[in-house]
Parts: structure tokens; C-alpha cells; sequence
């Protein structure tokens, strides 16, 4: 009888638990509602924190939705004019000193962008995470002092950079501080950091990313969004391969 | 009495034509593993040294610890400086600065947009200035197959399967997509002048030569470099010159704690060299151990079985008076014999053989098509000075073994039961 009597209490305080973490898809569909938009102009800064010093490269963006993408380069003068265009899974690059329109594919998109953490597959990725994961609460952490839900995310699909995730997600204004990404073997491939969370445009948006590849010796790369502007009118002949020769 | 048994072993050929073969096969073969063995070896450490780590090489510490990464973002810098200090510091050695790079090389089509690329294994080398030794050096001329050598800056050589994958041929353009040594993008078009062939899988796929002030100018490198290497003016290897160099430069560096200061290391320190080079001597040596052992239990055995021939003549002899250690002693004469024969003509036969794999060679390229490691298509045999001599060990001491284990037995005839056996 009394070993009943626990059986049933441990019982009630498991569901009364799992009862209070939310829907880990739930969740993610907050995320994306934050950080993903119908369209955005970026004005961004880089900073390739190397082994012989830092580096700074300014960029602006362009982006429409998931599947296309242009950035110019802005400075320091050697990138100056560089310009990438990004549709559906195609990468191209021009370079204004060897009037050269490259594609980016196969390994190549695995190499490091401008010696950065990120990689042109990280540049290309999908950013709704609900489009490619799975994700479910595993419980709760504190993160610069807000309190977050632990998310773990599995791909659904093979073709995804980082089969796992982990998340740490800001209850209050459901964006993610902090994420790891990892292999399919489990091993820590990528760090990511979001800071200077801020209010704008009805979202909470991070203005300052810090991303390390944990295979690389190194402080990382900061990524600064100096300024942002969502759903905006971006003309169609942006997203085209004319545009990287203008 | 040398003369005696010279006579005895040519009239009698069933006691001398068999050791002698098996002393003729087992030398050859001994002869002929050897020189073959240093060949590879040989040519293993030749093609190194020359491709890619000289007879000693500077480096930065970061970049040493992660050589194979080619980190050019670790390189050296202020090299002009560091190449005089060498120059004037050790006179008896030639210095060369070299990049390696990796990178993308892309072809353009008509419109300036991608026809093909490929991934290209980068090598810069002073290939314009009029002292350069480095063309000789690195065999570069001749193996040039299509094309011509470049003459000016913004000039290539490519790898000639690597422009038939390409579809790029002499006198088109094609266009470097790397990293600087600062991490930036390097894009950089080359007019690619000449394909060549090395004969090595690895470099063939994807190597890409252009003169060390183009990679300079693209890699973002100026007065910098990735290594400087050193050769001894005998062109051939020597450790202790070498270690005594190599000495003298680090000294000066010993006190420092900067992860850029050079650093320097010997051939044998780089690419597992060492490990190999000793494996192979190692090999060899048990090889040849275990020669002289199989050619002495062979030798026995035919000892054995002629002592059984002999049977009657050795009782006679014995019977007549000649001491049992005197005619042991003669057969171990017979023995030198036959091994000195065997083994000069079978030390001729495997120099032979092996003169003719040295110049011709055995083109196993087909079984590292794939490779990545970087091993010529064609082996060959080399013919040292030791070739010449170290069959008579083998020969000797088989056969020396073979006959004194066989002749034992002869000390265990009974002079009482030889009349009787007579009698038969």
C-alpha cells in the first residue's frame, strides 16, 4: 500500500512537470516569429577576431525571405565592392578586381567566409528553424540572468548543416542567447551567442552575435547589426546575377 | 690445396652445383632487395626534400605545429631580413622561400561566369628571377608538356590532367579563388602558360605553380612567407651538417615565447620522415637476417644429404688415417668456396637486375591513383656502394653454417665400426 502511495506521487510530480515546459515546436515557431521576416535590409559589421589581430568588414544585405540573398561588401578597401548573391541553394560571388562572377558550391561552402566562424553554408542556411527541426523543452537555465528554456532540437532531414541544436531560449521575449550546434555524432561543431537583444519593430531582435567554431583556435567572430529594416520594398532585379556586375 | 678442391668440386658437380644455385638465387635476391629498397627510400627522401621540406626548413612555431594545414595566416614575416641573416649566417647552404596555398581555381566561360573549377594545391616559387635555382631544382622544364614556362608575372603552370578536367588549355585564364594571410578573400586571374606532369598522383590532380611575387600579391604576403628552405650546396643530405644548423639557428630563438618566431627543422623531423627512413632500414636488415637463415637451413639440409653421398669416401678417408678434424675442416673449405663463387655471381646478377630497374624502373602509379600522399608514379632501384659487397655476407656465412652443421656428424663415425662398413 505505501509503495503505492509513492509510485502515484512520483507520478503526479512527473506529469505535474512535464506539464509546465511548453511545446518545444511551439517554442521554435516564437523564435522564428522574432527573428525571421517576410523581407530585410542589414547594415552589419564583422569582426574576424584572428591569432595576428582583429579585422573589421562592413556589409549591407539585402534578403527576401528564406531563399534569396544579396550582400555587398562595403569595407575594409581590399573586400570594397565584393558582392554575393544567394538563390535557393545556389552562392555566387563577384569580385570587381578580376570582373569574375564565381559559384560557391559543393565543399567550398563549408569554407570559412572572409576567414571568419561562419561558414557560406552557415550564410545559406534556412533561418526558420521550424522548417528543418523537430524541438523539445528539456528543461530551464538561467542565461545572463534571464531565465530561458533549454531547447533540443533534432533535424528532420539529412541535408542540414548541424543534425542537433541546443538552445537557450529567453522565456519572456522568446528569442534564442545562446545555441550549439552539433555534428550527428554529437560533437560540438559551432557556439553561437546573441547579445544586445533589443525592441524593434515589434520583435525582439539580437544586434550583436558572437559566433565560435569550436574546431578552430580563436576568439571567434562578432557579428554587430548596425542597422535593420524589415519588410520593406526590395525590387526583384536586386536577386539577380546583373546585380553583382553593377 | 685450394687448387685440390677447386678440382674436386669442378669434376664432382653433384657436391658444388646445388649450394652454389641456392648461395646464387639467395644473394641475388639479397642484392636485389636492397638496392630496391634503397631506391624507394631514396627517392621517397630525394622527393621530399625537394617538393617540400628541404634538407632544413624555417617555419614560425604556429605554423610548424599545424604544418599540414598549410596555415598561411601563421607565416613568417620580415622575411627579406631573415633571408639575408641565413645567407650571411650559414653561406654553405642555398635558402629559397616558398607558399604553398590552397584554393579554388575557377575557369571562366565566355560571359566571365563559372565553366569548371576544381580545388588547386598551390606552390610558389621564385620562378622569374635569372639566379633561380629553384626551376633545376624542382624539375620543372622538363616537365612541362604543353605550353611554355612563365615568363612574366601573372603567369601559371597547372598540372595537365588538371587542365583536361578543367577544360583550360595554354593561354587562357583562370581565376585563383583563396584565402589572404589576413583571412581575406583573395581572388586573383592568372593566364595559365604551360601543363605540366610530375609523375606524382597527388600533385598531378590539382597542382598549380606560379612565381612566389604573384602568390605574394594575391595572398595579401608581402615580405612574408609561408617556409624558407634550406639545401646543402652537395645537394645530397647530410644529418649532421645539418643538426649542427639547425642548432646554431634555434639557439637564437630559445629564449623567446613568441608563437611567430622561425623555428628550424631537419628532413628527417618533418612528415614522419624519420620513422620511415628507420622502418625501411629496419625492414632491410630483417630481411637480409632472414635470408642468411633460410639459405643455411637449405644449406644444411643439402649438407646433410651429401654427407650421406659421401658417406663411404669420408669412412675411406677416415679409415686411412686422416684426422676427423682435418676433414671437417676441408669441407668447410669447400664450403668458402663455393659461397665466394656463389655469392660474386650472384651479387653480378642481382646488380644486373638491378641496373635495370634503376634506369627503367616500375611504374605503380596506377595503384595510387587516389593517393594523397605524396609518392612518385615510378620506383626505382639504386646501386650504393654496399650493393657490392653485401651478398658475401649471406653467402659466406650460409653456406660456412649450412656445412659446419652438417659435418658434425662426422665427428660421431667410429673408427672400430669404418672396417666393417669397408667390408660391405
Amino acid at each position: 500500500m505505501k509503495n503505492r502511495i509513492v509510485i502515484c506521487a512520483v507520478l503526479c510530480f512527473y506529469g505535474i512537470a512535464l506539464g509546465q515546459y511548453p511545446d518545444g515546436n511551439d517554442v521554435l515557431n516564437d523564435i522564428d516569429h522574432n527573428l525571421s521576416s517576410r523581407n530585410r535590409i542589414v547594415t552589419s559589421k564583422m569582426v574576424i577576431h584572428g591569432r595576428r589581430g582583429s579585422r573589421t568588414i562592413e556589409s549591407q544585405s539585402w534578403v527576401q525571405g528564406t531563399e534569396k540573398s544579396f550582400t555587398e561588401y562595403l569595407a575594409p578597401a581590399r573586400e570594397k565592392g565584393t558582392k554575393m548573391l544567394k538563390l535557393e541553394d545556389n552562392l555566387w560571388m563577384y569580385s570587381p578586381s578580376t570582373d569574375r562572377t564565381i559559384q560557391i558550391s559543393g565543399h567550398m561552402l563549408r569554407q570559412s567566409v572572409m576567414g571568419s566562424d561562419l561558414s557560406y553554408e552557415d550564410m545559406m542556411e534556412d533561418p526558420k528553424l521550424t522548417n528543418q527541426y523537430d524541438a523539445v523543452v528539456t528543461g530551464t537555465e538561467d542565461v545572463e540572468d534571464r531565465e530561458c528554456w533549454l531547447l533540443e532540437l533534432t533535424a528532420r532531414t539529412k541535408d542540414v548543416a548541424y543534425h542537433f541544436r541546443k538552445i537557450w531560449v529567453d522565456q519572456e521575449r522568446k528569442v534564442p542567447l545562446k545555441q550549439e550546434l552539433l555534428a550527428k555524432s554529437g560533437k560540438l561543431l559551432k557556439r553561437l551567442e546573441m547579445k544586445d537583444v533589443t525592441w524593434m519593430d515589434e520583435r525582439w531582435y539580437p544586434k550583436r552575435l558572437i559566433f565560435k567554431d569550436m574546431l578552430k583556435t580563436g576568439e571567434g567572430t562578432e557579428f554587430i547589426v548596425d542597422s535593420i529594416q524589415f519588410d520593406v520594398d526590395i525590387p526583384d532585379y536586386i536577386f539577380s546575377k546583373a546585380a553583382l556586375r553593377r | 690445396m685450394i687448387k685440390f678442391l677447386m678440382k674436386g668440386l669442378i669434376r664432382d658437380k653433384h657436391r658444388s652445383l646445388f649450394p652454389a644455385l641456392v648461395v646464387i638465387l639467395g644473394v641475388m635476391l639479397t642484392v636485389l632487395l636492397n638496392c630496391w629498397v634503397k631506391g624507394i627510400m631514396g627517392d621517397m627522401v630525394d622527393f621530399n626534400a625537394k617538393f617540400l621540406t628541404g634538407h632544413v626548413k624555417v617555419m614560425s612555431r604556429a605554423y610548424a605545429e599545424n604544418v599540414d594545414q598549410i596555415p598561411n595566416d601563421l607565416a613568417l614575416v620580415d622575411v627579406d631580413g631573415l633571408v639575408e641573416e641565413l645567407r650571411r649566417d650559414y653561406p654553405d647552404m642555398e635558402w629559397v622561400t616558398r607558399i604553398r596555398f590552397g584554393g579554388l581555381l575557377d575557369v571562366p566561360d565566355d560571359a566571365g561566369e563559372t565553366k569548371a573549377q576544381g580545388p588547386a594545391v598551390g606552390l610558389a616559387v621564385d620562378l622569374l628571377s635569372k639566379e633561380t635555382k629553384e626551376i633545376d631544382r624542382l624539375n620543372i622544364q622538363k616537365a612541362i608538356v604543353r605550353g611554355h614556362m612563365p615568363q612574366i608575372p601573372g603567369e601559371i603552370l597547372i598540372g595537365d590532367s588538371f587542365a583536361q578536367k578543367l577544360g583550360v588549355n595554354p593561354g587562357e585564364t583562370a581565376t585563383l579563388l583563396s584565402s589572404t594571410m589576413y583571412g581575406s578573400l583573395a581572388i586573383q586571374n592568372f593566364t595559365v602558360t604551360g601543363t605540366v606532369v610530375f609523375g606524382v598522383n597527388a600533385m598531378d590532380r590539382g597542382a598549380m605553380i606560379i612565381d612566389i611575387s604573384d602568390a605574394q600579391m594575391a595572398l595579401d604576403m608581402q615580405d612574408a612567407t609561408g617556409e624558407i628552405l634550406g639545401y646543402l650546396k652537395s645537394d645530397m643530405y647530410q644529418d649532421q651538417k645539418a643538426k649542427r644548423v639547425q642548432a646554431s639557428f634555434n639557439a637564437k630563438y630559445a629564449d623567446t615565447q613568441d608563437e611567430f618566431a622561425p623555428v628550424m627543422l631537419r628532413l628527417p623531423e618533418q612528415n614522419d620522415l624519420a620513422s620511415m627512413i628507420d622502418y625501411i632500414d629496419s625492414v632491410s636488415g630483417i630481411v637480409v637476417t632472414v635470408f642468411v637463415l633460410v639459405m643455411s637451413i637449405v644449406l644444411w639440409n643439402a649438407g646433410l644429404i651429401g654427407g650421406l653421398r659421401r658417406y663411404g669416401e669420408i669412412g675411406l678417408r677416415l679409415a686411412i688415417g686422416e684426422f676427423k678434424g682435418h676433414v671437417y675442416r676441408l669441407m668447410i673449405a669447400e664450403s668458402l668456396l663455393i659461397g665466394i663463387f656463389g655469392a660474386l655471381l650472384g651479387t653480378a646478377v642481382g646488380l644486373g637486375i638491378s641496373y635495370l630497374l634503376q634506369t627503367y624502373g616500375i611504374n605503380a602509379g596506377s595503384f595510387f591513383k587516389n593517393a594523397t600522399m605524396m609518392l612518385p608514379n615510378t620506383f626505382r632501384a639504386r646501386i650504393t656502394p654496399e650493393a657490392y659487397y653485401l651478398g658475401l655476407f649471406p653467402g659466406l656465412v650460409s653456406t660456412v653454417l649450412g656445412t659446419g652443421l652438417s659435418g658434425i656428424g662426422i665427428y660421431r663415425r667410429k673408427t672400430a665400426q669404418l672396417f666393417k662398413e669397408l667390408e660391405v
